[in-house]
């Protein structure tokens, strides 16, 4: 018998571009068409949010109108728009995690992993179709709440530019969800673990009241949140200036919502694909 | 001799810190044959083939695939390989043709080769009348062979299988033992894994007997058989007179009878066959024990392993348990 010897490190070698770019498509193309093929999952994934739209703005509505800010026109459902948007996107965002534990769970990843694919390309497929798929039902809410009620109070550049904010948010938050999901593996406590950042940093914000009647402590956290900053910036650029908190700009609330943005991708990003190579089943 | 187009040496895996699921593993063998890895659940099957797909990183060792170092060189090794592992890893909300394509996609394949290879891929497989319907309209079996289509796309070498009957209904299982044989006949090499002696004993060229991360053996189904030296002798006798039965076995064939819990049959080796069986009858004789029943036969897969590990390989969780109370695992039925 020869004696072992420990295995080499294996030379990374980083597909082509052109090749990576492919395999991300296929993949996001493969993702989507599941949306397509089984349309209750998006109407499912849409139920909700409307839900929580009408909810709030009949319930919440009454009571909470008298005490905002001049800029929402004194309509709480222009102040409730903006916020379920990013609500949208991080809920939305959850999806990564459970399409990920699925096909985890179901040897797909294995499959994928055999393949002299792009190793990249499993994830990137996945938050890309995640975020379309995303844009979707945001677009969708925003529909709902026009009929409702809701008008843009600065411009219609101002509303798309709001839009694309919490596409932006919603693909930052998709690589956190992915790291949770291969970390997790198991489809239904994967269910169960996206909460767990999820509701914290939603309910904690400005996404459904003004953050000054919290006690100060937790006040301290939810303005400076990454949700409560992309839902402060959004309000800015659809409502306008008096949206805001005193002392904060729209620039400076988009610009410190993107820097979140980055900072989030600059960790998860490498730490996913970090998890998702060493991912044993 | 031609170069192995498998070739392991010196494969070892522990999970955590103690689990040694691969014990200094070494093999290789020839291209176009059939490799059956036979072992029980839990014997490291699954994580061999994890090594050799890429999957899976050994401690130590070496592991050459179609000519390719598969730890230094992962990436090329994956142009050279198909795998379908022990659950069909296909997309029930795509048709077959969809699923199969997408796969050569992944491959490198064009779109136009992609599915054209994808219609000869699902022909060869039985599945051109089904390849536009969605793959959850498909049953157990089919789905299970369009997951080892999809292996097939690429044109692999070699060709990795684990467990591709386990949870497939009978007659499933005969399509693909002979969807298997023909892949082999047009020159793809098979390393399968099995935990049923009767598969690796029907498919495969040659065997690797695996037990508790360990090769235990290795050589052609005859080859194996001959490890227990030649035939067994089985034989049943009345309840009373178990005891003073295995005593005698004990004593003419100098090897421990093996008594099985529920048809209470017992089984023991017959090193000179037919003289030692006369032995046996003389001796069951002479000691008034009538036999219900008794007779000599060829040895089969389950002896080998029997002899070689010194318990069954295949037992229901339960009688096993009964049988052998220091072994814990617990194993599949058969289909």
């Amino acid at each position: 018998m020869t004696t072992a010897t420990a295995p080499s490190k294996p030379g990374r070698v980083a597909a082509s571009l052109p090749q990576t770019a492919r395999d991300i498509a296929v993949i996001t193309q493969r993702n989507l068409l599941r949306n397509v093929r089984l349309p209750q999952l998006i109407i499912l994934s849409t139920i909700q949010p409307i839900m929580f739209l009408l909810l709030f703005n009949y319930v919440f509505g009454g009571a909470i109108g008298g005490t905002l800010p001049e800029a929402a026109g004194g309509e709480y459902i222009n102040w409730l728009i903006p916020g379920l948007l990013v609500q949208v996107a991080a809920f939305g965002a959850g999806q990564t995690a459970l399409g990920l534990a699925e096909d985890l769970s179901k040897g797909v990843i294995d499959r994928f992993r055999s393949l002299p694919m792009a190793r990249s390309a499993v994830l990137a497929g996945r938050t890309f179709s995640d975020l379309i798929r995303n844009g979707f039902v945001i677009g969708l809410m925003l529909v709902v709440g026009f009929v409702i009620g809701f008008r843009y109070q600065t411009s219609f550049a101002g509303l798309v530019a709001g839009l694309a904010l919490a596409m932006v948010f919603s693909f930052a938050f998709s690589w956190i969800m992915a790291t949770i999901g291969l970390i997790v593996k198991n489809p239904e406590a994967a269910q169960q673990a996206v909460f767990l950042p999820v509701f914290p940093l939603v309910f904690a914000s400005s996404v459904f009241v003004p953050t000054q009647t919290m006690p100060s402590w937790l006040r301290a956290f939810a303005d400076n949140q990454p949700v409560t900053v992309t839902v402060d910036a959004l309000r800015g650029l659809i409502l306008g200036d008096g949206a805001l908190l005193p002392g904060n700009t729209v620039e400076g609330q988009v610009l410190l919502s993107l820097l979140y943005a980055g900072a989030i991708l600059a960790v998860f990003v490498p730490l996913s694909v970090r998890v998702y190579r060493r991912t044993v089943n | 001799m031609t170069t192995p187009i498998v070739e392991v040496e010196g494969i070892s895996k522990t999970f955590g810190k103690t689990v040694r699921a691969l014990d200094n593993v070494s093999l290789e063998f020839q291209p176009g044959i059939i490799y059956g890895l036979l072992g029980p659940n839990g014997a490291g099957k699954t994580t061999l083939i994890r090594v050799l797909t890429t999957l899976l990183r050994p401690e130590a060792g070496r592991a050459m695939v179609a000519g390719v170092d598969v730890l230094a060189d992962p990436k090329a090794a994956r142009q050279k390989i198909g795998l379908a592992g022990q659950f069909a890893a296909v997309d029930g909300y795509l048709t077959g043709r969809e699923n199969v394509q997408m796969v050569g996609r992944l491959y490198g394949l064009p779109m136009a080769e992609a599915t054209a290879r994808a219609d000869e891929v699902l022909g060869r497989i039985g599945l051109a009348d089904a390849a536009d319907r969605q793959v959850k309209t498909y049953s157990g079996g089919m789905q299970r062979r369009l997951d080892l289509a999809a292996s097939l796309v690429g044109r692999p070498e070699v060709l990795f299988l684990d467990e591709p009957t386990t949870g497939i209904d009978p007659r499933s299982r005969i399509d693909v033992w002979e969807l298997i044989s023909d892949l082999v006949d047009g020159g793809t090499t098979v390393l399968l894994t099995t935990q049923y002696l009767d598969e690796a004993d029907q498919l495969a060229d040659r065997i690797a007997v695996i037990d508790e991360g360990r090769l235990i053996s290795e050589g052609t189904s005859d080859d194996l058989k001959e490890t227990v030296g030649g035939a067994v002798i089985e034989l049943s006798v009345p309840a009373d007179r178990q005891d003073e039965t295995m005593e005698a076995l004990r004593r003419i064939c100098q090897a421990e009878p093996l008594l099985h819990e529920v048809t209470r049959e017992i089984t023991v080796p017959a090193p000179d066959g037919a003289r030692t069986l006369t032995e046996v009858v003389r001796a069951l004789d002479a000691a008034s024990i009538t036999p219900d029943d008794i007779g000599l036969h060829k040895p089969s897969l389950d002896d080998v392993f029997l002899s070689l590990t010194g318990r069954p390989a295949e037992a229901d969780a339960g009688d096993e348990a009964a049988a052998n109370g220091s072994n814990q695992r617990r194993r599949r039925r058969r289909p």
